[in-house]
């Protein structure tokens, strides 16, 4: 069943001696879960690689033309798994521009909350991954233990450590308590200051510098000829954010930076990443500010949301409005049309291609995966590096497997 | 998502490019979508990434067998193509169709090194040829796999392929 | 029992006293298998398997909060041949599933095994094409986590279940595994499919299945598969 990529005329052994084929298989611990590279070697410098992906393929795509388009957000999250509520808002933000439904402003806020805790938890575990990689294991336990204290708001916010499956068309799962905003406040107090350990810890580290510097460098032209988006592309200079460029939700009312670099290296896409939390650390702020008070979600007359059991048991439309979403095969109508929406995820654009055909379960649902796109840059950043740039260039490039395959 | 800014001008232009009667233009919500056949998509793209400079950022395809309210003279396979101007910030969706008996659709690899594995991807899983991608094979699937999953036909649980694979007991290992 | 000062004795079969062995006190009388079970509990080195989401929650177990330090397995190698417990976290795929036999028999004796979350145990929530549904169709599993993720003190839990199978079950020479479960292992690998039940409508077999009608109605619904 793996595939024999010996066969295939270019990579034969015997025509070139001194060649070598190193598996970097997809059990290491290096390539975060699941990843297949086939290196062609002279020596430690690599002359090709072929990645191998597939190992994680799940079918997602094919689920979601099973289920229910509340119920695919259990789904959902478990593709880009280290940020899982930013696929939620992702996928609800496509169904509900489908949908036409406009949200309230509270849902709206919290949203965007919810967004940038996990953007914030993804550059953690993508920073720390990389520096682990690289042989620096206390950077690492400093980002996880404050990807703790995230976890611990989403599990106070929906019970679930990750993964929460928090959003809903039409509004959220439950809304924010005093205690969720309690944690975040503690969160924003925190996270100036392992980022500044961090930094301590590996921007004046020469070995860190010498091996990141300079190594997988990305051109602008290149970036734009190979579909790359998000910190990968912003650190070549593509200076493009949906938040700026695009707005959705609420994002125009916030006074933040887009950082961007021109180097295109390693280090660069690091840097960059370092830098996004600061700003997702601003956003929070101003976005706890001015968090509005009001419902979370849509009225029931727009047949959308679930009501709560105060409103299921005191009023006969709140009844009614259960009973048709909790019935299998009842339901809210979709139009049969199809629509593109896209979010700026943590790894880029995440975005959604939906097709709906009139009943609640979606028709196609076509995810635009950041991590794939980004993983075909791989052979062509990696060439003529040695092997142990391999590790350096994989983590900046911040593969998720479940987001590259699906 | 932001369609072109000035819409009828641009589409004009490009009209006046291409020649009449190359595309038709369609619109949902904010997206902006441009249908065309198989044998002008390259033209097409090429002009709007050239002359307008627009990227592409996604490539997928849809199979629409059984959809409510398609005739069955349309196409069954439908791949979009969406267009990101960066400078401008306007996209655009562009789809072409794809009938059942043999599939194919020319590649666009030459216009952007990314649209490789997505291309791989849509054969992949529906069985669409690409032709002149350099080397059009299955991605995500196992090599030997011979159905194409995606498809509408093809049922959620598989035929059978999950259950495939030896059973080591505790002696054995 | 002294018979004299600063002496224990192990009884001899009469059950007279002073007709046993004499040891100095402080001993502790206690079988091979015992001794070597209870250092390799102690040891256990995992070798992460980690596919997906699963392995976060992973990563999380070996962080500073909830250290698997304690247990003595926070060398996580991820070379097969230095372990001695796989834990399987995460979805196994159908191209992913031969690698995982490999590994597992790269790794020596005496081995054990954890399936981590529903997607290992059982497919969790990708009944689809792709997915195996559950690794223990295919591999010997010990302990099995219920969980999508399981919660790190879960899987500390496991750890700690596999520990006392260990001192249970294992011995010096190896893994014989638990004596009570070892007919039901040679029963399982007996079992053969089944069948579709007579009279009975395709799609509501999956219902039984299942327990409930999938959304979106029998037309999409695959066809039933052993």
């Amino acid at each position: 069943m793996p595939v024999n990529l010996l066969d295939e005329p270019d990579i034969q052994a015997e025509s070139r001696d001194y060649h070598w084929t190193l598996n970097f298989g997809p059990q290491h611990p290096a390539t975060h879960t699941t990843l297949r590279l086939v290196l062609e070697l002279e020596g430690e410098t690599i002359l090709k690689a072929t990645p191998d992906i597939g190992y994680l393929h799940s079918g997602f795509e094919k689920l979601g033309e099973h289920l229910n388009l509340n119920q695919y957000v259990t789904v959902v999250d478990r593709k880009n798994y280290i940020s899982p509520p930013m696929n939620e808002v992702a996928w609800h933000n496509a169904v509900e521009k489908l949908l036409g439904i406009e949200l309230t402003e509270r849902c709206k806020y919290i949203r965007v909350i919810i967004g940038e805790l996990a953007r914030i938890s993804d550059h953690l575990l993508c920073a720390g991954a990389a520096a682990l990689d690289l042989g620096a294991f206390t950077a690492f336990l400093y980002a996880f233990n404050l990807r703790e204290q995230i976890y611990d708001i989403y599990e106070e916010m929906s019970g679930y450590r990750f993964h929460p499956g928090f959003t809903r068309v039409g509004g959220v799962m439950y809304d924010f308590t005093e205690r969720v905003i309690d944690r975040i406040e503690r969160l924003l107090k925190t996270l100036p200051k392992v980022l500044a350990d961090m930094e301590k810890l590996l921007f004046r580290n020469k070995i860190f510098l010498e091996r990141m510097r300079g190594v997988g460098t990305l051109t602008k032209a290149d970036a734009l000829s190979f579909c790359a988006t998000g910190p990968v592309a912003r650190a070549s200079g593509v200076t493009y954010d949906l938040r700026k460029d695009e707005p959705y939700l609420v994002y125009p009312e916030f006074d933040f930076d887009v950082p961007f670099a021109t180097e295109g290296d390693c280090f660069a896409r690091f840097h960059v990443r370092m830098e996004e939390m600061v700003q997702a650390s601003r956003i929070l702020r101003q976005a706890l500010d001015k968090l509005p008070g009001g419902p979370v979600n849509v009225p029931i007359a727009e047949k959308f949301p679930m009501p709560d059991k105060g409103t299921t048991y005191n009023s006969m439309e709140g009844l009614i409005q259960h009973f048709e979403l909790v019935m299998p095969n009842r339901g809210f109508q979709t139009p049969k049309n199809e629509i593109y929406a896209a979010v700026e995820g943590p790894n880029g654009e995440l975005g959604y291609y939906l097709i709906t055909d009139g009943t609640q379960v979606a028709w196609r649902t076509r995810t635009r995966p950041p991590s794939f796109i980004h993983f075909q840059l791989f052979p062509h950043l990696i060439r003529n590096h040695m092997i142990s740039d391999v590790v350096a260039v994989l983590g900046s490039l911040n593969i998720i497997a479940a987001e590259l395959d699906r | 998502m932001k369609t072109l800014k000035t819409p009828d001008k641009t589409l004009a232009e490009l009209r006046k490019r291409l020649g009449e009667g190359v595309f038709t233009v369609s619109e949902n919500l904010d997206n902006l979508r441009l249908h065309v056949p198989a044998a002008k998509l390259i033209d097409l793209l090429t002009a709007l990434r050239n002359d307008f400079g627009f990227q592409l950022t996604e490539l997928g395809g849809e199979d629409y067998l059984g959809y409510p309210g398609r005739s069955a003279s349309r196409d069954r396979f439908e791949v979009h193509y969406i267009l990101l101007n960066h400078d401008t910030a306007e996209r655009l969706v562009v789809k072409t169709g794809v009938s059942d008996p043999d599939p194919t659709l020319p590649s666009v690899y030459s216009l952007w090194h990314g649209a490789d594995w997505m291309e791989r991807e849509v054969f992949d899983m529906y069985g669409i040829i690409f032709a002149g991608h350099p080397d059009l094979r299955r991605i995500l699937m196992p090599e030997g796999f011979r159905s194409f999953p995606l498809r509408k036909d093809y049922p959620l649980r598989g035929r059978g392929e999950r259950h495939n694979f030896s059973r080591l007991t505790r002696e054995e290992s | 029992m002294a018979v004299k000062p600063g002496l224990i004795e192990l009884p001899g079969r009469s059950g007279k006293s002073g007709s046993g062995v004499f040891a100095p006190e402080g001993t502790i009388f206690t079988t091979l298998d015992a001794v070597v079970n209870w250092c390799r509990k102690n040891s256990l080195w995992p070798m992460p398997f980690a596919t997906a989401c699963c392995g976060i929650e992973l990563m999380a177990v070996g962080s500073s909060r909830f250290d698997i330090a304690r247990f003595g397995a926070e060398v996580m190698r991820f070379s097969p041949r230095q372990c001695d417990l796989m834990i399987v976290a995460g979805r196994v795929v159908m191209k992913m599933m031969p690698v995982l036999q490999r590994i597992w028999l790269q790794m020596p004796e005496p081995k054990y095994a954890i399936s981590m979350g529903a997607c290992a145990s059982s497919g969790g929530i990708f009944d689809t094409y792709a997915v195996v549904q559950g690794v223990d169709r295919f591999i010997p599993i010990d302990v099995y986590i219920p969980g999508c993720p399981p919660r790190p003190e879960q899987i500390l839990r496991a750890v700690m279940d596999v520990q006392a199978k260990v001192q249970k079950g294992g011995s010096a020479l190896g893994n014989l595994g638990l004596p009570e479960l070892r007919r039901m292992e040679e029963q399982l690998v007996q079992i053969k499919p089944r069948a579709a039940l007579p009279g009975v409508a395709t799609e509501r077999a999956d219902e039984s299945r299942y327990g409930y009608r999938l959304p979106g109605g029998e037309s999409l619904v695959g066809r039933r598969d052993s």
